[in-house]
């Protein structure tokens, strides 16, 4: 830590911070990938947590995933309520024995001190009816504050978890302004400069924040949307069943991603369709249902692959 | 006698799960012991957020040995029933046996079976594994490389060491050596997380508390729990406060550390404008932190108190600014919350209840409110409200539900409706019944006594209950998904505690009327107030009362007036306390099983009035006239529904019906004269049921 220059201090920079959990958990071999270059509403959406967390074989990785949420956009009038964020996501399969100590040395490394701090685990089951997925665990509380979310999945795209991962949850932006002690998420400081130097979360983010909530609130083409909806279903579909092989007397699968990514799109369509308040409360559950039966029909894809199945 | 020590130390479990799983630890391990006749002196179980102990002390060292003799076949029989005996007894020779000489059936083989008691220790090692893989969390999970493979254990959340010693007082205690799920039972575990994360070897129960302690760990909940308040208590005090003392969190809290710290912080004064439940549910649900007040106001302080689970070097000062920024920012939101609901007039809000399903066979909650409101301008004039104040109450009660603040704590609706109709200036009754009209929620919530909050709460509750009723989803053993017990014992105790005068069934009728699907609407008011016959039963029961009273007076037929019902159940109570009481319920008793007897060989009844002419026994005439007195006074009474007096005017028949059946043979061998006298106790049951069907009082 000494090394590092002032500008690149978890608690002085944004992105510092990011580079600090990326690489603390790069030391506990987790591979560190880039975000999903789909937009997705959280974190696990990404294939390297859903379709990662089935089947047998070991997986370690980390990442930031910007979280798209349309109905959470308040024009950047919210002090730390935004329709685009970015989660920091780490999971391990299995769950090590001793996850709970890497996330508190995790927090130590972006400068949470539990000596000081009062870091508690509190019940929290997590369950994304979209995903067909369910998990125990807790939010971790840091003095009063939720900071993250710990899961142990048992079960993901409704395929049992065998063995099961470790999911970490990280809220980048709320982390970031405790550690910097700002009260405005825009006022986060960004690249740990000072000064005319000094790019603010605010300089990266208001205008986007605004812009996308005229969009997702008031504009976003549900005509276009509804459409999309049912191109993704049909392909995602489509795909799934194009891919299925038999290879000597077991199946196999070989375009289990491709067709993920339209179960991706679709959920997140479903989200901006919900923003625009164009669906009704009975609606909602079926297209939730649709969703969850695709994700599973990608799940059972995934683990008649090479990475998802046995040996 | 030796002691057990069992620890299963775990990742967080859940607070609200921890007090159950301590007792069912408790349990499991005592039967298991029991059932293996190994009966203990006492038992204790504990639960911490991470742990979950128990010790069971004064179990005997081994079982008992069990020694049986059995008796076997005829000596010289037949050599089968010989060699199945050997094997049954597992006897080498028919040698070993005994014999054993009957004198009537002459000399038999007998078989004295021992088998020697195991040492407890080894019983434990084979319960112990069993209960801890069947442990019944409500909710479980896998964890970990094992999770791959089938069977493998689930626990609350990953279950990482277990302590299991046994042993007596004097010597160190053994390990009961076992392994689950690959953890081997041993007698190390570890201290506080943060403050002494170190291993600790332990051996008997005293030194495992101790040494937890000393590593910063306090075992029992409830020493926890007064911690968490003493100390709460004693930092509000200091700065001239009192605390709100909650138990309900006091207990959450408990199961959320191991080592409570209460901390005091403070927030802006501004937010004191919120109202003060507001405030308290903002920081008690989101922070679980407790509020205190103003001893001389009795209003809230702008002060919290926190628990933490750490003794911080700084000495707490960051854990506060902490929590101070996370309560700033929600009561912040409360703010807003709260000033946004107070721009909009309650009934403007309504409107949005046409898109509201109450429930999908019963219409939108803007056809629920509109009953209601129909329902309390008949029901007002008969509880004494005024009309127009319960029409305009019933508008409003609901509309706070589409509040924003209500939205956030749904545990504040009503409230929140009472503060926004006085913002509006609505008189204080109609405001005062947003909040009311929901009571009482139970037996021991308040029961309303302004008119036009029980106007309401009544229109509100026969409204839900004829509603269910009518679409048939009536309560079903311990299902009752829209609460109708609760509803239904609200009406009872509004009726009763308010003493009000009201036609049950009517007001039920005229609810129908409004339901949009009628089928079936005779019978519904009937099956209804069977179902108000069985709550109030149930609450008279609560109250010490006798529920077979509560049938006698329902058994007379068409009682919907419950106020009545009520008084006449503590008049015959009272009435049944005394002698008269007792022998008239024996003299009544005897008369209708004679009668039942008699009307059953006669295939008839004996109904009608008996022929004063036929009497031949002075005794026969008393009866005639006190029963004629009797039923003349004690209906005359009733009528003033002055039901001790007709007690007292039932007492009197009790000497003629003594006397009666002293001095009287019913059967008598001339059939007029033992029709009539059948008759004759056929009045009596007659005249008793002026105040209730004593056939159905036991005893």
């Amino acid at each position: 830590m000494d090394a590092l220059p002032d500008h690149m201090r978890p608690e002085r920079s944004f992105q510092g911070f990011i580079l600090a959990l990326q690489r603390f958990w790069a030391e506990q071999g987790c591979v560190i990938l880039q975000p999903y270059d789909m937009e997705m509403g959280a974190g696990t959406f990404h294939p390297a947590t859903t379709l990662r967390a089935l089947g047998p074989k070991r997986w370690n990785a980390a990442y930031v995933q910007p979280s798209r949420r349309p109905k959470d956009g308040r024009y950047g009038e919210n002090p730390n309520r935004m329709q685009h964020y970015y989660q920091f996501q780490v999971i391990m399969k299995p769950s090590p024995p001793n996850l709970q100590d890497l996330y508190l040395k995790s927090l130590a490394a972006i400068g949470i001190d539990s000596g000081v701090h009062d870091i508690r685990f509190v019940e929290d089951d997590w369950e994304s009816p979209t995903l067909g997925a369910w998990g125990l665990g807790w939010e971790c509380w840091c003095d009063g504050m939720e900071v993250s979310q710990f899961t142990y999945f048992q079960q993901v795209a409704g395929v049992e978890c065998a063995p099961v991962s470790g999911e970490l949850t990280y809220g980048l932006e709320r982390l970031a302004m405790y550690v910097q002690g700002v009260d405005r998420v825009y006022d986060l400081n960004f690249n740990g400069r000072e000064g005319a130097d000094k790019v603010t979360y605010g300089d990266v983010f208001l205008q986007a924040e605004q812009e996308y909530s005229r969009h997702n609130f008031e504009h976003a083409d549900t005509a276009m949307l509804f459409e999309q909806f049912r191109m993704a279903e049909d392909a995602c579909k489509k795909y799934l069943a194009a891919g299925w092989r038999e290879a000597g007397n077991q199946k196999e699968h070989l375009m289990a991603l491709p067709a993920y990514d339209q179960c991706i799109k679709a959920s997140h369509v479903f989200n901006l369709l919900d923003a625009r308040g164009v669906i009704s409360v009975t609606e909602r559950q079926s297209y939730i249902m649709r969703v969850r039966e695709l994700a599973k029909a990608c799940g059972e894809a995934w683990v008649h692959t090479e990475a998802g199945r046995a040996v | 006698m030796p002691d057990l020590l069992l620890e299963l130390f775990s990742e967080e479990i859940p607070a609200r799960m921890q007090a159950k799983a301590a007792d069912d630890l408790r349990r499991m391990v005592t039967d298991k012991l029991v059932a293996e006749g190994l009966v203990y002196e006492g038992a204790k179980a504990f639960a911490t957020p991470r742990r979950l102990a128990l010790t069971v002390h004064g179990i005997p060292q081994r079982q008992s040995d069990l020694k049986e003799e059995r008796r076997g076949p005829r000596v010289g029989g037949p050599d089968a029933a010989i060699q199945g005996f050997l094997k049954a007894t597992g006897l080498a020779r028919i040698e070993d046996a005994k014999i054993q000489t009957d004198p009537k059936k002459g000399d038999f083989y007998i078989a004295l079976i021992e088998k020697p008691g195991r040492a407890t220790i080894d019983v434990l090692a084979e319960v112990l594994p069993v209960i801890i893989r069947t442990f019944p969390w409500p909710k479980s999970m896998r964890w970990g490389e094992r999770s791959a493979k089938s069977g493998s254990l689930s626990w609350v959340r990953p279950l990482h060491s277990i302590i299991a010693t046994f042993g007596p007082e004097t010597e160190d205690p053994d390990v009961v050596k076992f392994v689950v799920d690959g953890i081997e039972a041993g007698q190390t575990t570890h201290g506080h997380r943060f403050l002494a994360p170190a291993a600790i070897s332990v051996r008997r129960f005293e030194d495992y508390e101790a040494k937890l302690k000393a590593a910063k760990v306090v075992l029992d909940a409830q020493a926890r729990k007064d911690i968490i308040l003493e100390d709460a208590k004693e930092l509000a005090f200091a700065q001239g406060f009192e605390l709100v003392e909650d138990q309900v969190l006091a207990d959450e809290v408990a199961g959320l550390v191991e080592w409570p710290v209460a901390l005091m912080g403070s927030f802006e004064k501004e937010y004191l404008s919120i109202p003060d439940e507001v405030i308290r549910a903002t920081i008690r649900n989101n922070q679980k932190c407790f509020v205190v007040r103003d001893p001389k106001t009795g209003k809230l302080a702008n002060k919290f108190i926190l628990t933490a689970n750490i003794e911080a070097t700084d000495g707490g000062k960051v854990i506060i600014s902490g929590n101070e920024r996370v309560i700033h920012a929600r009561l912040s939101d409360a703010k807003f919350f709260y000033e946004t609901d107070l721009k909009t007039k309650l009934e403007s809000r309504l409107p949005k209840f046409e898109q509201i399903v109450f429930h999908e066979k019963l219409g939108t909650q803007a056809e629920r409110i509109k009953r209601i409101e129909r329902l309390v301008a008949e029901i007002a004039p008969l509880v004494g409200a005024d009309v127009e104040k319960a029409k305009r109450a019933a508008h409003l009660a609901k509309a706070d539900l589409l509040t924003e603040v209500v939205g956030e704590f749904p545990e504040l609706q009503g409230l929140m409706g009472k503060y926004y109709a006085q913002a509006q200036g609505e008189d204080a009754s109609v405001a005062a019944a947003s909040e009311d009209h929901y009571k009482p929620q139970g037996p021991a919530d308040r029961v309303p006594t302004d008119q036009v909050s029980v106007a309401v709460a009544l229109a509100d509750k026969i409204d839900t209950l004829v509603g269910f009723w009518a679409i048939d989803e009536k309560p079903t053993g311990s299902k009752d998904p829209y609460a109708l017990r609760r509803a239904a014992l609200g009406v009872i105790r509004l009726i009763v505690d308010n003493a009000l005068r009201l036609p049950i069934l009517n007001v039920a009728k005229s609810a129908l009327g409004g339901l949009p699907k009628k089928d079936d609407a005779q019978k519904l008011p009937d099956d209804l107030l069977a179902f108000f016959a069985d709550r109030l039963k149930v609450q008279l029961r609560d109250q010490g009362a006798r529920h077979d009273l509560v049938d006698a007076v329902f058994a007379l037929g068409g009682q919907d007036d419950l106020l009545l019902v009520v008084r006449r159940v503590e008049a015959l109570g009272k009435f049944l306390d005394t002698d008269d009481g007792k022998n008239l319920l024996a003299g009544t008793k005897r008369a209708s099983n004679i009668l039942a007897i008699e009307e059953k060989k006669d295939k008839r009844t004996f109904d009608g009035a008996p022929d004063a002419g036929l009497y031949a026994l002075p005794e026969e005439k008393a009866l005639a006239k006190a029963i004629d007195q009797v039923k003349s006074e004690a209906g005359a009474a009733v009528q003033k529904e002055d039901f001790a007096a007709a007690m007292s005017a039932m007492a009197k028949l009790r000497p003629a019906v003594d006397a009666f059946f002293d001095k009287v043979k019913v059967n008598d061998d001339e059939p007029k004269v033992r029709e009539n006298r059948l008759k004759l106790l056929n009045e009596i049951r007659a005249a008793t049921r002026a105040v209730a069907d004593f056939s159905k009082i036991e005893g």
